[in-house]
């Protein structure tokens, strides 16, 4: 998803800079270079700046995208968070072991890619406003709670944004368990199963059909079990792994039931 | 203490160099009910007498959690603490979020202490009327401090303020070398023993699970935990077989069993060398401010 979704003109690969239009990274940096846009402008494609832009100049680009895939999917009363643990930028990888994961409190579980700058400061934010929750209301932030307070922090920097896809997921008060998906402004859906990040494309179909039975007709509507889940998690990672460069190395797994949470490990390629 | 001329403004001294508005906020502290708080080798207890506004209201609250590592007990304007302890939690948070790591407690109490001296030196403002004990563990160790509303502060193996505090404070006077090699048992009874003594000459007020409420702070790791009610029986329970310097009252509850814990009298324990309290060094242990509050603001 975008963060802000500007149409600007194409920007070359040779490295000329995009026009002065404000934006933020619309698909993936290469290296440094700011983005490609996702349509033509009304001047035709390929076309690096217009001349009634005014004179070209290099912007500050105050984002980048670390890659990465997270995914929370919930059974009935369990749910499960995870993500892979490749850092990427551009073509290389700085780093094959980060934590895109919060564990909030014993039944709630986020799971943040993009920019890891960002994650980790959203991150440690909430953590401060986790504590201060619990000692002012002397209990641990509930689902639901926690899932308005997060898309209340991301939205208060609406101007400037997170640059991060958030999932979050846990059990709710009723002991069911849900997952909620989330844009970089805050954005948000109570769902059965969401994927975000730069494997998004490619799991989230499997997710639609496989957990909430979406374009089955006539097949019976199951629910999976947490073994079952873990292993469907573990099958959609190992193939998004294979086709998408930013995912892969290690995966995370979290494992919400009314016990707690319990994490898991497993490797990925590391190509 | 009476009234003079030179102390309706907080702004203005006295000729013989005090600031009394800052003195009678001190009186207010020693108008709330006890707080007493005892440190050994690896843990700090904190007992406090809870009041009631009348027998149809709730406890006043006595101890705040600051954070994991930190916990503090009151007497004085609860309205007043709840404000420093506000601040308190900000500023573990926030040097947590900085650091990634606990606040170190004398810092915490620096800054706190600083907080009550502004308010001593504005002619808009009023001093804040509430002491804190504060019970902490950084890398450092177990630390137990007293914030005053001066704005001074202090570090001690054993202290008690609010009302009839001096007679814990006789106790720990006498007990305190015991205290170092104490368990979490033992100091808890310790301090708990101590509490008694503000109220042992009182006729109508006895410790009881109602009114005392415990918090224990441990260099093991693991946060501050507070005990209210229930969980606070077995230590009253287990005051029935312990001395008090006063008369006893006579104490009919069921008795629980109680922990195995000594008496914290022990004349002839082996004293382990008390270790030096105060960061400014060169202050003995457990020495308490004066009761005159000249000498306490020109420490």
């Amino acid at each position: 998803m975008d963060a802000l979704g500007l149409l600007r003109p194409a920007a070359s690969v040779s490295g000329l800079p995009a026009a002065h239009v404000p934006h933020a990274a619309s698909g993936f940096a290469l290296g440094d270079h700011a983005g490609r846009a996702p349509a033509a402008p009304a001047e035709g494609p390929g076309v690096v700046a217009s001349a009634s832009s005014g004179p070209l100049q290099r912007r500050f680009e105050p984002y980048q995208n670390n890659g990465g895939t997270v995914l929370a999917v919930a059974g009935k009363d369990f749910c499960v968070v995870a993500s892979d643990t490749r850092l990427g930028l551009g073509y290389s990888i700085p780093s094959r072991k980060v934590s895109r994961i919060l564990k909030m409190t014993d039944k709630v579980v986020l799971a943040s890619s993009g920019m890891q700058a960002d994650m980790m400061t959203l991150h440690k934010t909430l953590r401060m406003r986790l504590v201060k929750y619990q000692q002012n209301h002397q209990k641990d932030m509930s689902l639901t709670a926690a899932s308005q307070m997060l898309s209340n922090m991301l939205y208060t920097r609406r101007f400037f944004p997170y640059y991060t896809f958030n999932v979050l997921g846990g059990i709710d008060e009723k002991g069911e368990g849900w997952a909620y998906g989330y844009d970089a402004i805050g954005s948000h859906e109570k769902v059965s199963a969401v994927c975000s990040g730069t494997g998004q494309t490619l799991i989230q179909p499997v997710l639609d059909n496989q957990i909430e039975f979406k374009q089955q007709w006539g097949a019976p509507k199951v629910d999976l079990s947490l073994e079952a889940t873990v292993e469907l998690i573990r099958d959609a990672f190992t193939s998004a792994g294979e086709r998408d460069i930013y995912t892969g190395d290690y995966v995370e797994i979290c494992k919400i039931t009314k016990d707690g949470v319990e994490v898991e490990e497993f490797q990925l390629k590391f190509d | 203490m009476f009234r003079n001329q030179y102390d309706t403004d907080i702004t203005t001294y006295s000729p013989q160099g005090r600031l009394h508005q800052v003195e009678y906020a001190m009186e207010a502290v020693k108008q709330g009910s006890a707080s007493v708080g005892v440190r050994s080798k690896t843990h700090v207890v904190l007992a406090t007498l809870k009041r009631f506004a009348s027998e149809l209201s709730g406890d006043q609250k006595k101890l705040f959690a600051i954070d994991d590592h930190v916990v503090i007990a009151i007497s004085g304007l609860t309205a007043d603490a709840r404000v420093l302890s506000r601040y308190m939690r900000t500023e573990t948070q926030h040097h947590k979020f900085m650091y990634e790591e606990p606040m170190p407690v004398g810092r915490l109490v620096l800054q706190v202490a600083d907080k009550c001296q502004i308010s001593t030196q504005r002619a808009s403002k009023r001093p804040f009327g509430v002491g804190l004990l504060v019970a902490g563990v950084d890398e450092n160790g177990p630390h137990l401090y007293q914030t005053c509303p001066s704005g001074n502060y202090f570090e001690y193996l054993a202290m008690a303020i609010g009302a009839r505090s001096q007679s814990a404070k006789t106790y720990l006077e006498r007990t305190y070398t015991t205290l170092a090699d104490a368990d979490v048992e033992a100091l808890v009874q310790a301090a708990v023993t101590a509490l008694r003594e503000t109220v042992a000459s009182s006729k109508d007020t006895e410790l009881s699970a109602k009114n005392t409420a415990i918090a224990i702070v441990g260099s093991d790791g693991a946060p501050v935990r507070i005990l209210e009610n229930a969980a606070v029986q077995p230590y009253i329970d287990a005051l029935d077989s312990t001395p008090s310097a006063a008369d006893d009252d006579d104490d009919d509850e069921d008795e629980a069993d109680a922990p195995a814990a000594t008496p914290a009298v022990a004349p002839d324990a082996p004293a382990a060398a008390p270790e030096g309290g105060s960061p400014a060094g060169g202050d003995a242990p457990a020495e308490e401010p004066p009761a005159n509050g000249a000498a306490d603001m020109q420490t």
